[in-house]
Parts: C-alpha cells; structure tokens; sequence
C-alpha cells in the first residue's frame, strides 16, 4: 500500500515519554529525530511557557531525541514487538 | 629530634614540615624562598611524597588546592610577590575549608597586612605564624600543620631572607614517622556513584537549595567559623620585662629577636624598657599585649614597614597607654633582605628617644 | 490541520512489551532541572561524559575538577566526586589530585573563555607536563555566562558583545585553535575535538570521550576533548538555528576530528 492510500499503517518499534514540565521548547529534537516524528506544539506551552514535542507514529526507538535534548525531556523504550498503527492522514507517516 | 645540625633555615623548615606530615609541596622559585622549594624537592621523594616546581605561582597554589582535597598535608609558599599572585586561590581555599599550610620568606616586614588582614578578595582570615629564628621557625611550622589540620583552614609560616638564609644549629627534627590519616571528608572518587558523592567548592556543598548549594548560610558558617577561631585558637607571644618597664616596645619576627637583644642590653645599662613580640600575628595577642603595657607610659613599635603591626598595638591598647612608630623602611641593595637600620646601635638609639 | 494529526500519549511508559533503552538522564546525573538556556549545548556534552564514566565503571573512582561558566551549574548535579576550582585553574588542581592518587581518574570540565582565555597558561603546562589527566573544553566561542562577549576561540568575523561588527584581525586578534596547538606537544597523547549539534556529532562526541579516557587508564599522557557546543543566547540566533550557526561559524575554523591519538 503507498503511503498516500487511506487506512495505510505503519511500522512503530519505538516510543518516548515525554516530560513536558522539563521542556524549553529549544526545538532541537525535532530535526534531530529521523524518521521526523517530533512535533512541537503551536500554542500549547507549559507552566513555564515554552512549547514542547508531540510523538507521531513511526518512532524507532533510535534515541537521537534523548540524546540531544539539553533538557533531558525524553525517556525511550524499544518495544519487544514492532506496532502496526494508523499513518497519519497529512504525512503518511 | 635528633642531634644538632648546623643547617639553613629553609631547611630546617623543610625538616620540620616532612616531620610533621606534609607530603604534597609545590612552588616556583623566587628569592627568598627558592631554597625552601630546593630542600623539599630533595626531602618529599625520601617519604614519598610529591615535591612539584610549579610554572608559575598561580599554578602552584592550584597544585596545592589539588592535593589539600585528598586529605594529605599540602603546602605551598613564595615572597610576598608571589603571594600576591596567589591569592584569589587562597581566598578560595579558606571557604572551601581546606587544610594548607602557606610559607612566606617575606622580603621585609612589608607584608604584615597581606598576612594578617587577608591579602585576597573577601572577608576571610588565615592564623599567621610569625618565628624568630631557626629553632622557632621548626616549632612553629610543625604547629601549622596542626593547626591546619584541626581548623581545616589555611595556615601562614611567615618569614624572612633572615630566617631562610640563616645558618643556625638546631636539633633537625627526623622526617622518619608517618604521615597522619586521610580526614572523612577527603576526595579519592569512592563516593561516587553512591547518589551523594562529596564535593569540596568554595560555593559549599551538598544539595540544598534550588540552586544544589546555600550560598548564603555557607558564608555564613564560613564567617562562624573564623569567630570560632579568633577565639579558640591559642594566642602566642614573648614578653620580656614589662613588670616594671616605662617603656615596651613591640616587634615581631627576625626584627623582634634584634629589638629583644637591644632591650636586654639597655636592661644591663639600667633603662627600664620592656618588650613584647607576637608570635601568632592572627589572633592577634591583643590581651596578654594590653595586659603588658597597660602599666608602662609609653608603647613603641618598631617594624621595617611604614607601619603595619603598629595599627593592631593601637587596637589592643584600647587608648590605654601611646603608642608612637619608631620603625620605617629599609632596604639592603638587593631589595630581598633585612636593610641596614636593622642592627643594635640603630634600634637602640630609637628606644632611648622614644624613652625621653 | 493538527486537528487532524494523530498524536501518540506520551505521558507514561507503553502499555505494550517495551525495553527501556534511554532513561531521562544517565545515572550519574542526579538532578534534571537546570537554569542553562534553551539550545544550550553544554547539558549534551556533559550527558556523554557522565555515560562515558558510567560505561567504564570509573563512578567509584572519578574525581572531576569544574572550572567556571554556565556548565559550572552541573557541579552540583553529579554523582561523582567534584572540586570546583577558580576561572581558568582546574588544570593545577586536577594535577595536585592526580599526583596525589595516581590511581584516581581525573577529569576537568571547562569552557573557551575558562580554559583558552583565562587559563591557557595551566592548559598548556599541563599538555607540556604529559599530565594523565583528561580535560574537556566545551567551546562555544562566547562566554556565555557574563552574556556572549568574545573569547580567544571566537571566529573571524563572528559578532559578540565585544566584537559587535565581528572579530577583526586588525583589532581583536585571531583565534587559538587549543587543539590544533595541543597536537604540536609531545606530552598530548589524545587529542580530538567533536561537536553535539546534530545526532550523529553526539555519538561521535561520545567516542571520542569515551578514547580520552581509555588513554588516562592506559596512563599514556594528557587527553583532551573539546567539544564544539551551541549557545544560541551569546550567538543572538533562535535555538532552531544553532545547530547550523555552529555547523557554519566554528567548525569551520575548529576543525572535528581525532588530532592525535596514542
């Protein structure tokens, strides 16, 4: 199936936990990651007010992210068994 | 102790500072203290310890800073130049409460208020040793080391081209022996990994505050503990023939030992002069000197400076009794040593003027 | 149109089977939360030094000497022993600790304007020395905590609150590039200098950190890593645009790479 084909999944073998509260929305995981799975938010913010990251599916558990926030906003898991979820409907990922 | 030797002063510091423990020294050569650096260089190895001729006196304090944070007896010494150039560390040290022991061979007596009053930045104070001679100069460099250890603070032998150079016979003390245990307190890594390994930092440690440490109540506590030691550190001092003397006067170090001879001599031809020369210029003796002098009608200070003990005799003597400066520069040709005023004749002549 | 993106929760660790592969920070970094600025570089170098320790299991044995900038916040953040040392001397200090417990593993964490500036001198008799201690410089050009003025690392025609116009030779000098000048002493038995503005500059920098320390086990001399980092408050750039600031205003001149190697 291409990616443009509604109800396509795809492969997720990884996912993060985010820790909003530790964000500084620096922006820097968001070209670090990938596969570009990392969004930031536009308006939402924060108790101290910076934007932060939000997860799309396709993570590979590669720790790019993790490894290059200053903050250390991320926790990564690699799951036993890869996912299968929906793709997004605007990037197919 | 062992038998008398004929030695130089430095060496007997040298001597002194092995037998009481120390196994670190660093510094850079400079006149009058070079010697002191030769003779621990050839003295360190034979206990190994560690003897470093630094780049530069900067680097030297900063060995020295090194080595007091595993615990063993460091120390570290220069003229009252390099001191100059050492002395936002030794600021540093003292609030990161850390035992050293710091020689100056001062070239003079100029250096009396960077000793006493704390030559670098902040509110801090060192105790200052200030030794006579050779067998005072032994005594109280093994006295520093203890001092240093117990109040966990740097500790001043401050000296002379007099005393450095001076050849005297004294009972060597032997640098056979141990050094003492490593405090609890000292670094070696161990504490690493336990979820609060130890930090030494001016800054103070621990993991108080937001910020990971309290500035404010650790130079708090820094300031406590300097009270605590004005005050439990014992004073030392001479005092010679004040019972009765119309006149005392005051001196310290190689120049108090020329002022003490000058006094006896005119004790001899009948004059009733006195003498006090404190040992421990931090604390200051400012009791057992009021207690001296408030009988006589006059002090007088005798200092080759324009006048820097004399301002500590004015405090201890509450007013009680005048206190005039019969000191004053002078200089040999070279700059390093005891200048020419410095002899009997001279300071006798300013005593009896002073007695008029 | 996010309306209509698919979010993943992020809250909580996955229902599913899942190994943890990458906690919030490495052990030895006890505390999180720091005041350093958004972008910053500096908590990205630290990280892989404290995962370096940690790998080679020189916790119980590390004693690491903080010179002063911005990263100076971490000396009390660490699980490991720490002497905080004045601007510019923790190379002297780091020495007295290594001559007195040669078995110790010692490490000095400092900036440019710390390490280039302020203590050249010590950085450099320590190289002469062949001192078997590691020090990581964490250059970013500025210094950073007194608000982005030039140091002896800024670049030729970079703009800092005292090269406004830009660093002119004519005025301000040249650059010392520390590596390049520590590869010229026989005491450096590891040199290299890497970056932390992109994934793969982080992993290289944790190599590299990784082989200094494994020279100051072998006890084959001094070792030093200096690490290329963002600061995008004293560059006057967005956080965005770090990682490219760096990419094109110091690597340039700091070349990466492994200068010298054992």
């Amino acid at each position: 199936m291409s990616p443009d084909t509604p109800g396509s999944t795809v492969t997720v073998r990884g996912t993060v936990v985010i820790d909003v509260e530790a964000c500084k929305g620096c922006d820097l995981c968001i070209d670090a990651c990938p596969p570009r799975v990392l969004e930031m938010t536009d308006h939402e913010v924060n108790t101290r007010g910076y934007r932060y990251p939000r997860l799309l599916a396709g993570c590979t558990g590669c720790q790019a992210c993790a490894q290059i926030c200053p903050d250390f906003v991320f926790q990564v898991y690699k799951y036993d068994t890869p996912l299968e979820l929906p793709a997004d409907p605007e990037t197919g990922q | 102790m062992t038998d008398r030797v004929l030695i130089e002063g430095s060496e007997a510091m040298a001597r002194a500072a092995v037998s009481a423990g120390c196994r670190f020294f660093t510094g850079y050569p400079m006149t009058p203290f070079t010697e002191l650096l030769e003779h621990m260089a050839s003295l360190l190895p034979e206990v190994d310890g560690v003897c470093m001729n630094a780049e530069s006196e900067l680097e030297a304090v900063g060995m020295a800073w090194g080595a007091a944070t595993t615990g063993h007896l460091a120390a570290t010494g220069s003229t009252g130049q390099g001191l100059s150039l050492m002395q936002e560390s030794l600021s540093e040290i003292t609030n990161a409460r850390l035992p050293l022991v710091v020689f100056n061979m001062a070239r003079g007596q100029g250096d009396y208020f960077q000793a006493t009053r704390g030559g670098g930045h902040g509110d801090y104070r060192h105790i200052v040793l200030a030794p006579m001679d050779l067998p005072e100069a032994v005594e109280l460099t093994r006295l520093a080391f203890e001092l240093a250890s117990r109040w966990r603070t740097p500790v001043m032998v401050l000296g002379d081209y007099y005393l450095a150079h001076t050849y005297q016979a004294v009972s060597a003390p032997s640098i056979e022996g141990a050094a003492p245990e490593v405090p609890d307190w000292a670094l070696n890594g161990s504490s690493g990994g336990s979820g609060s390994a130890k930090i030494i930092s001016p800054l103070g440690g621990g993991t108080d505050g937001e910020e990971g440490f309290d500035l404010g109540a650790h130079y708090a506590a820094c300031a406590a503990h300097i009270q605590e030691m004005s005050a439990g550190v014992d004073p030392l001092i001479d005092i010679g023939f004040c019972e009765d003397a119309e006149l005392v006067v005051a001196a310290y170090g190689s120049v108090g030992k020329f002022v003490r001879y000058a006094c006896l001599r005119l004790r001899d031809a009948g004059h009733r002069v006195g003498y006090v020369r404190p040992i421990t210029l931090w604390p200051f003796p400012s009791e057992a000197v009021y207690d001296a002098v408030t009988g006589s009608a006059k002090v007088a200070v005798y200092e080759q400076n324009m006048g820097q003990m004399v301002d500590d005799v004015r405090l201890a003597t509450m007013g009680a009794v005048p206190v005039e400066f019969i000191g004053g520069p002078s200089w040999d040709h070279s700059g390093f040593g005891i200048g020419p005023d410095i002899n009997v004749p001279d300071i006798s002549e300013r005593i009896l003027e002073a007695l008029k | 149109m996010t309306d209509e993106r698919i979010y993943l929760s992020t809250d909580t660790p996955p229902a599913e089977p899942a190994a943890l592969v990458d906690d919030f920070t490495p052990t030895l970094i006890t505390q999180a939360n720091h005041h350093l600025c958004p972008g910053c570089g500096e908590p990205i170098a630290i990280r892989a030094a404290m995962e370096a320790v940690e790998e080679l299991e020189l916790a119980q044995s590390t004693i690491t000497v903080f010179g002063i900038g911005c990263y100076t916040a971490f000396a009390h953040n660490l699980d490991v022993e720490v002497v905080q040392a004045l601007h510019g001397r923790a190379p002297s200090v780091a020495t007295g600790i290594k001559r007195m417990l040669p078995d110790g593993f010692v490490v000095t964490v400092q900036g440019d304007g710390d390490m280039v500036n302020e203590g050249l001198q010590e950085v450099l008799h320590a190289v002469a020395r062949g001192e078997n201690i590691t020090c990581l410089l964490l250059n970013n050009g500025v210094f950073g905590e007194t608000g982005g003025q030039m140091t002896t690392t800024t670049t030729l025609g970079q703009r800092t609150k005292t090269s406004i116009e830009g660093r002119d030779p004519h005025q301000h000098g040249h650059p010392i590039l520390l590596s390049d000048l520590a590869t010229t002493m026989d005491g450096a038995a590891y040199v290299a200098r890497c970056a932390v503005n992109n994934a793969g500059n982080v992993a290289r920098t944790k190599r590299y950190i990784t082989r200094a320390y494994e020279s100051q086990m072998a006890g084959a001399g001094f070792s030093l890593v200096e690490i290329l980092t963002m600061c995008p408050t004293g560059w006057f750039v967005d956080t965005l645009e770090g990682p490219d600031y760096l990419q094109d205003t110091l690597a340039p001149v700091h070349n990466i790479g492994e200068l010298k190697t054992p």
